[in-house]
């Protein structure tokens, strides 16, 4: 579903990204965890088709297609989501307004006909329950004066609606209270299908517990320097992140 | 300076005529007033850019046409069908063309007890009571040339008179169309006296069905009586190549609430002023503004607040969308008298440029004398936010789409607070489609 092949990207002239390799399998769970400013959100976002970074030498294929030389809108269109680490406030523009624009537009591009303001309230009114969202935050203005949780929870409560083939949930943890934790992760688990994937970044095991990974990944200072299965995370957890550097360290200076 | 005494010469001559064709009523009181005004237009003559109200604005383009003003009414063919299109359903709509009443175009209901809804220049035939003691009390004329006009020509408009404790449950709707091919100048004088413990909202709005440029040049006067409430909506929507000048004058009461809302998106020129005198204590002022503007329209709006008495609080938001190589100027004035302690003051004023052409002047002008006040103020001049458009593009929403709808919130914010229900879905379609029109214009 998803190629990464030796991605390097950069802002403003310095190298974020060193040459990251990844594999995403339809029906897959990947995570990826990693310090603060190792690139995670970098990757999110250029994935997303932020057009802030620049991509010097690598690329990405999504189902066949070169995923970089598409537009943000595209790709949502082909079914990629990214749940922002900080999602932007927009005021004037009510939350249902803007899904329902978003979802048509997903949906035109499918061939499929456009919901109307009927058949749309009945979705959201089913979606929403996935996540246990209030229904206030419905007319609200996108995420304006939402709390931190609010925030996370309507992303993916957007997820929810817009059923896409590959979401990046990029820390839809950290600002969820023990109890929302649990009832996102439900919510993503509902969501989940052999012919979708999600890419999770997360600093903490306790998501994994809920979001069970296939697989996690460890990024440090841009390149992605250990791969393994889930109990990686658990020894992350307990270990940090200095050991994963060291050997890695060690492994660079052997080669 | 050229131009300045040439057009006074058109101006003056128009005047005998207009007198010539008086008669009778030359010896009036009001009669006398116009030709007050008539002097004191001649010897202010036409602002130019070195006088600090006008600095921004250069008038010129007005003044390289010799516009006939209107001085007897002309029906110029209208049909109700013509005017349906601008209407949106309130019970009391007066239509007036090229300024003057027309009955026949006009739509009255039954008005509560002795409340006046029509045409100034009826009122003035028939001696109101009301009109001999507000009428021109409050707009002076003194160092503004426009006003100086607009009141030596002073024939019609609207003259709307709502007496104590009457709620108006439908709002007035004062329709101004322009029409005909002559170069008209339009100069509706229009005169609103709420009485005390009332309310009522009004709507002024300004359309074209003329053939050839024009200059509206309007004054409206607004006495707002002790605990009375009123909202004022105003649209201005003319031709690309109309000038329009226009100025509200309002004195408020003790506790009153006057609401205005001002939205400008047609014209070639267009000057705003809005003033409200805070002249009892407790009295709640919100003065909103829009201007969209695209190609090369100047919009100018410049407010003026004025708490003479303690205890009073004003709200403002204006706010203008600037694409092209459109200009936009705000300049708010707010003034705090000695002896008005304990007043709030809130001014907020917000630009959005959609090109790189598009320029704003901005100016807030605070003048504070008493000590004990909460001021504020405060200005953002931007383009749309890179974060919010890739947002909505990441979950699919095409990047136009995306400017047009980040676009579309920030008028919002302003036409959302006209209360008039069915004035408010009018306001955003017209949003609307003046987004998409400036885009196409763009392309
Ligand atoms: N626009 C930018 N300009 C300059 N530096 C940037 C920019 N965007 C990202 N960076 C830098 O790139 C590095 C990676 O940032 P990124 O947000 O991808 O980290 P992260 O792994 O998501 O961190 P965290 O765990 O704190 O969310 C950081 O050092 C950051 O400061
Ligand atoms: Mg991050």
């Amino acid at each position: 579903m998803l190629e990464i092949k030796n991605l390097h990207a950069s802002v403003n002239g310095n190298e974020i990204l060193n040459g990251i390799n990844l594999n995403v399998k339809a029906g897959e769970v990947h995570a990826i965890m990693g310090p603060n400013g190792s690139g995670k959100s970098t990757l999110a976002q250029l994935l997303a088709g932020r057009d802030t970074y620049s991509v010097s030498q690598g690329g990405v294929t999504y189902e066949g297609k070169d995923l970089l030389d598409m537009d943000p809108e595209e790709r949502a269109r082909e079914g990629l989501f990214l749940a922002f680490q900080y999602p932007v406030e927009i005021p004037g523009v009510s939350n249902t307004y803007f899904l329902k624009a978003a979802l048509n537009a997903i949906r035109k591009h499918k061939g499929l006909e456009e919901l109307d303001a009927v058949e749309f309230l009945q979705l959201v009114k089913q979606r929403m329950k996935l996540v246990d969202m209030d229904e206030t935050l419905l007319n609200r203005p996108v995420n304006e004066g939402f709390s931190g949780g609010e925030k996370k929870r309507n992303e993916i409560f957007h997820m929810a609606v817009l059923e896409p083939k590959l979401a990046i949930l990029d820390e839809t943890d950290s600002g969820l209270d023990i109890d929302a934790l649990r009832i996102v992760a439900d919510g993503v688990n509902k969501l989940r299908r052999r012919d979708n994937a999600i890419i999770v970044v997360t600093h903490y095991q306790r998501l994994l517990n809920y979001i069970v990974p296939d697989f996690v990944h460890v990024l440090v200072d841009g390149r992605i320097v250990k791969s393994g299965g889930k109990e990686l995370a658990l020894q992350l957890e307990e270990k940090g992140y200095d050991w994963v550097k060291d050997e890695a360290g060690k492994a660079a200076v052997q080669a | 300076m050229k131009y300045t005494t040439e057009k006074n010469s058109w101006y003056l001559s128009a005047f005998e005529k207009f007198e010539q064709s008086l008669n009778g009523e030359s010896a009036s009181r009001l009669h006398t007033l116009r030709r007050s005004a008539l002097e004191r237009f001649n010897s202010l003559g036409f602002p130019t850019t070195r006088h600090e109200e006008w600095r921004f604005t250069n008038i010129s383009p007005i003044l390289k046409t010799n516009f006939r003003p209107v001085l007897n009414p002309t029906a110029e063919g209208l049909s109700r069908k013509d005017v349906g299109q601008f209407a949106f359903g309130t019970r009391h709509l007066l239509v007036f063309v090229n300024g003057f009443f027309s009955g026949d175009l006009s739509t009255l209901d039954e008005l509560p007890g002795d409340a006046y809804c029509g045409s100034l220049a009826t009122a003035v035939k028939s001696d109101h009571p009301v009109l001999r003691q507000h009428l021109a009390q409050y707009a002076t004329y003194d160092d503004n040339a426009f006003s100086a006009l607009n009141t030596a020509f002073l024939r019609d408009g609207a003259f709307i008179y709502v007496p104590d404790g009457i709620v108006m449950d439908d709002s007035v709707h004062l329709l101004f169309i322009a029409a005909g091919k002559d170069h008209a100048l339009i100069s509706p004088r229009n005169l609103i006296v709420v009485g005390k413990n009332s309310q009522v909202s009004i709507v002024e709005s300004y359309v074209s069905l003329a053939t050839s440029s024009y200059l509206t040049n309007v004054l409206t006067e607004i006495v707002v009586g002790d605990h009375s409430v009123i909202e004022h909506d105003k649209l201005q929507n003319e031709r690309r190549d109309a000038f329009h000048i226009a100025s509200i004058h309002a004195l408020q009461g003790t506790q009153t609430n006057l609401i205005s809302n001002s939205i400008s998106i047609g014209g070639s020129l267009v000057r705003n002023n809005v003033t409200s005198v805070l002249d009892a204590e407790g009295s709640e002022c919100t003065l909103n503004g829009l201007a969209l503007a695209t190609g090369t329209q100047l919009i100018d709006n410049h407010t003026t607040i004025d708490h003479a008495k303690p205890r009073c609080v004003s709200h403002e938001l204006y706010k203008s969308i600037l694409d092209g190589k459109s200009r936009g100027v705000f300049n708010g004035k707010i003034f705090v008298r000695k002896d008005a302690q304990k007043t709030d003051a809130k001014q907020t004023n917000k630009t959005l440029l959609l090109s790189e052409d598009a320029t704003i002047d901005t100016k807030p002008q605070l003048e504070i004398f008493a000590d004990d006040v909460k001021c504020t103020h405060g200005a953002t001049v931007g383009q749309l936010d890179a974060e919010q458009i890739f947002y909505l593009r990441s979950r699919g929403i095409d990047d136009t789409t995306a400017r047009d709808i980040l676009t579309f919130a920030f008028a919002s914010d302003v036409v959302s607070r006209v209360h008039v229900d069915p004035l408010r879905e009018q306001l955003e379609a017209l949003v609307h489609s003046r987004l998409d029109q400036g885009r196409t214009l763009q392309d």
